[in-house]
């Protein structure tokens, strides 16, 4: 066992292309024989993702999901930021900017808008449990913008080390619900051009969340959805310990 | 040649990150702002220029598609290793403050995608 960890060890990455291979070929048999065309095979295969990240998660202890397991480390590195940027700015490749002006200033405006309406659902559900600090209510309601903007938002508030892991855990369910349930709304909120994914992009905001939701759904959109959404986490973090921390603390 | 497509993607995407980075730290920020989206802005700019080589269907674009197809294996990577454990026992709170976040966002993307329209 020993001598096998090593070796993923040193050939992390080619363990990553033969774990992610082998659990595509396993998503797209199910998508077409169990699901029967209801759901696209990559959509069952970052959902596959998420359930094993999970099972690894409590088994190990780990942050990192799969990633935790020694022989898949290389998982990490596949799917990790590098190569997880990498690949996006390849989607844009063939985009013409005439698709990327479509939504114009509504694009622009969806990023602000978005931080605010998830820090709206996050503070008044922190608000719901009967918290009442503004600290806390404003380190919670950033976290449901995304995980990152959570524990930046808390630590630059003083924020007690449970409440930012709280808002943490809100950005991570933010984050695998807006992978899994993309693909199932698409059709409903009208998410089939590059003007409505923009909107989308800057709209739910989590970098990680958009990026899997559009390859689940139409990866055609991809990067559109992207170019909105890699704004929002930077923004939220500006917003979160100074405006919006004021907003709440004047209305508490 | 298929290694240019990949380096002018390599030099964009790096270019694009250092500059998001620079920008964070102008605004005292320890994220990334936008890099992700310049990056982009260059590609497309590579691409549009009339003299460049980088077309789809020429080799140094080939180098370049099969990042763009490796998009999904690596988003399949990346959900495998997220702290779903966390997001799971984050309790009802983080729970509801979550799914309330998603559920108000995907309710406005139809509002918003129709003025984008008009």
């Amino acid at each position: 066992m020993m001598v096998l960890e090593k070796f993923a060890a040193a050939n992390g990455l080619l363990v990553g292309f033969l774990f992610v291979g082998l659990v595509m070929a396993l998503a797209y048999m199910i998508a077409r024989h169990l699901a029967r065309g209801l759901l696209h095979g990559s959509a069952v295969a970052i959902a596959l993702g998420l359930l094993l990240a999970w099972v690894a998660g409590e088994q190990t202890g780990g942050t990192k999901g799969v990633a935790d397991w020694p022989l898949l480390a290389g998982v990490g590195v596949l799917g990790g930021s590098m190569l997880r940027d990498f690949a996006i700015v390849a989607t844009a490749f063939g985009v013409r900017l005439s698709d990327l002006r479509s939504a114009g200033w509504v694009a622009a405006l969806s990023i602000p808008l978005g931080v605010v309406l998830s820090f709206l659902c996050g503070a008044a559900v922190a608000y719901g449990f009967g918290l009442r600090d503004p600290v806390a209510i404003t380190t919670i309601g950033a976290g449901a913008a995304t995980y990152i903007v959570g524990p930046v938002t808390g630590a630059s508030l003083g924020a007690a080390s449970d409440i930012i892991s709280l808002s943490i855990a809100a950005g991570l369910v933010k984050s695998v619900l807006v992978m899994i349930a993309t693909p199932l709304v698409a059709k409903r909120i009208g998410l089939d051009n590059p003007a409505s994914a923009m909107v989308y992009g800057g709209l739910m905001g989590t970098n990680s969340g958009v990026t899997g939701g559009l390859a689940a759904t139409d990866p055609k959109l991809v990067p559109y959805g992207a170019m909105t959404a890699t704004f929002y986490t930077g923004l939220g973090c500006l917003m979160g310990p100074s405006v919006l921390f004021l907003a709440v603390k004047a209305l508490v | 040649m298929v290694i240019y497509g990949v380096a002018v993607l390599a030099g964009c995407t790096l270019v694009g990150l250092f500059v998001g980075d620079l920008i964070g730290a102008a605004m005292g920020l320890e994220a990334n702002v936008g890099g992700v989206g310049i990056a982009m802005l260059l590609m497309i700019a590579c691409t549009n220029v009339k003299a460049a080589p980088l077309k789809p269907g020429t080799p140094a674009g080939s180098g370049v598609d099969h990042w763009s197809l490796m998009y999904i294996p690596i988003i399949v990577a990346m959900a495998a290793q997220q702290n779903v454990a966390a997001a799971v026992s984050g309790g009802a709170m983080a729970m509801l403050a979550g799914v309330a976040a998603v559920v108000a966002g995907f309710a406005m993307v139809p509002v918003l995608a129709r003025l984008a329209r008009k």
